[in-house]
């Protein structure tokens, strides 16, 4: 059945790649979508944190400008576009990583559109979180910190590995359009043997790869929540 | 001793403004079970938040023990809140948890040793009766139980305090008394003062030896659950005590009258006074509804009849002149 859409070489060339760059490319996918999903949970989950407990009857109320400043932040970054968010940040790369380009550089922009993202998906987890809960953590005098730590996060676990599922395989999409700005991996070879070279089986291939990584995560994370929520046995 | 004085609470949101306390003074003795009962929107859970600063009231002052509530300092208050345990009709356990880390919690708060909170958390589940749920979660338990746990968890920090919000409103009626009975064992065992809030009469009945009315945020009447129960003063009181369940359509025709007698004591409770007047008098009465109840130790009962107008006054006198029966008139409205 191949042999009718593909030539022989074409075939050749993709067992090769298959063989030679794909393992390595799904390494660096992996990587980068990992790491980059953790850097942005250490800047996210405490700016959900904030946004829910900093409100006005919140645990630990927060100035009104404070809020209305965290907020705008995070409604700005989630409106810029990713392809050109990679672009503008460039300058924040060079400062950090020393370079904008590469597979390292990608990490950046992958953190600064994943953060506020993640700030908001854990802000929706904690609001489903029933205040009766809160109310009795303060009827025993809790601190707010407490509340926070004791309360608030570990009741909500199961949300917030759903969240980080979800965040993990949206940063798996992201991670292949940083190929465009020389970052490796699977989105890599998909655009050079795809869009410029227009060897679509290999196109195919990575494509289908990305799909299975996703599949994998999302099964993971539902799975490790199934385990998590002690509500469901 | 806990003194509530001209307590009001006023919820501004946007131009609307509620008022759900008015002027409200009540003062709970130690050791006593106070109910505080009233309808939905009366304002009894607001009250409740007052004793603790859950809510803090827009005027007045609550004192717990000779200690001003809400003149305390953050730290100070949160010291305070672990004398004064709180429970909830939704139970409000920790889901993620365990039983024996959900009665923990508090003392984990509270910076108690873990080794010493385990044990202590043992010892209360076995006191509530649940010593062999130490390991299951609160989703694995039923309503009856969870509110076990709730009080074990309630009672971990040694509060001289317990509040309890519609703790049993979630409950079916038999488990309701089972967890009454609970709290009544706890608070003969070990003097803590609990305080009751409830929309069952059926709950300060079971319970409580003093009774507070709310009745759109303001205390209707406050006594002895044994005086305000068998004869309520306030319309409040009334509704609540007779609640209206013989209509006009139980009436045999609009121009009946209404008497409600009173029966204080066991002795006037077993009189046959519907019969009696039949004979002696002839004067015919409906029974529309009538009921006896234990109160305090007390029986009282009362009978709400339904006669001709022209027979009213003698019924009333002829049933009065029985001792330690009363009597009243009911307007239609009001039964």
């Amino acid at each position: 059945m191949f042999s009718n859409v593909f030539t022989p070489e074409q075939i050749e060339a993709a067992a090769l790649c298959l063989k030679t760059e794909i393992p390595f490319a799904i390494w660096e996918t992996l990587y980068i979508t990992v790491l980059s999903t953790l850097l942005a949970c250490v800047l996210g989950l405490p700016l959900g944190v904030l946004l829910v407990a900093g409100e006005k009857d919140g645990v630990r109320p927060l100035p009104a400008w404070l809020l209305h400043l965290l907020n705008g932040l995070i409604n700005l970054l989630r409106s810029v576009p990713f392809l050109i968010l990679m672009i503008m940040v460039f300058p924040l790369s060079r400062l950090l990583i020393g370079t904008a380009v590469g597979t390292k550089a990608t990490i950046v922009p992958l953190v600064v559109a994943a953060f506020p993202y993640i700030a908001r998906l854990v802000e929706g987890n904690l609001r489903e979180l029933d205040p009766g809960i809160i109310e009795a953590a303060q009827s025993m005098g809790a601190t707010p910190w407490q509340i926070v730590t004791k309360v608030m996060i570990p009741e909500s676990v199961p949300g917030l590995l759903n969240s980080f599922t979800l965040a993990l395989t949206t940063i798996l999409g992201y991670s292949a359009m940083s190929g465009i700005i020389g970052g490796g991996g699977l989105g890599k070879i998909a655009i050079n043997y795809g869009y410029y070279r227009y060897q679509y089986l290999i196109m195919y291939l990575a494509v289908i790869l990305l799909v299975v990584l996703v599949q994998l995560f999302q099964s993971a994370g539902t799975k490790a929540v199934g385990k998590a929520d002690k509500r469901l046995k | 001793m806990i003194e509530i004085q001209n307590v009001s609470k006023t919820f501004v949101s946007g131009r609307t403004q509620v008022e759900a306390l008015r002027d409200v003074n009540i003062s709970i003795g130690d050791g006593s079970i106070f109910g505080i009962i009233g309808l939905s929107g009366a304002g009894k859970s607001t009250l409740v938040r007052c004793i603790n600063m859950l809510e803090r009231p827009t005027s007045g002052e609550v004192y717990v023990d000779g200690q001003n509530m809400g003149d305390l300092a953050p730290l100070q208050l949160r010291a305070a809140r672990r004398g004064i345990a709180m429970i909830f009709q939704q139970f409000n356990l920790l889901m993620q948890k365990n039983c024996l880390a959900n009665v923990c919690f508090p003392m984990e708060l509270a910076g108690t040793p873990k080794a010493e909170a385990r044990k202590k958390a043992q010892e209360l589940l076995a006191l509530v009766g649940l010593p062999d749920k130490e390991k299951a979660y609160p989703a694995q338990l039923s309503g009856g139980q969870k509110q076990r746990v709730a009080i074990a968890r309630a009672l971990a920090t040694d509060p001289k305090v317990l509040l309890c919000d519609e703790a049993t409103s979630a409950l079916d009626p038999s488990t309701t008394r089972q967890i009454l009975q609970l709290i009544r064992d706890i608070n003969q065992k070990t003097g803590i003062t609990v305080v009751v809030i409830t929309h069952q009469m059926s709950v300060v009945e079971e319970i409580c030896d003093h009774v507070a009315i709310l009745d759109g945020g303001r205390v209707a009447e406050q006594g002895p659950v044994s005086t305000v129960l068998s004869s309520p003063r306030s319309d409040a009181g009334k509704r609540l005590v007779f609640p209206g369940r013989t209509d006009e359509r139980i009436s045999v025709s609009g121009r009946d009258k209404r008497l409600r007698i009173i029966f204080r004591e066991s002795a006037a409770t077993s009189l046959p006074l519907v019969a009696t007047m039949a004979r002696e008098k002839g004067i015919i009465a409906t029974v529309l509804e009538a009921n006896t109840r234990k109160l305090s130790g007390d029986v009282y009962g009362t009978t709400l009849i339904g006669l001709p107008e022209a027979d009213l006054y003698e019924a009333a006198k002829f049933l009065s002149s029985f001792e330690n029966v009363s009597v009243e008139e009911v307007p239609a409205d009001v039964q």
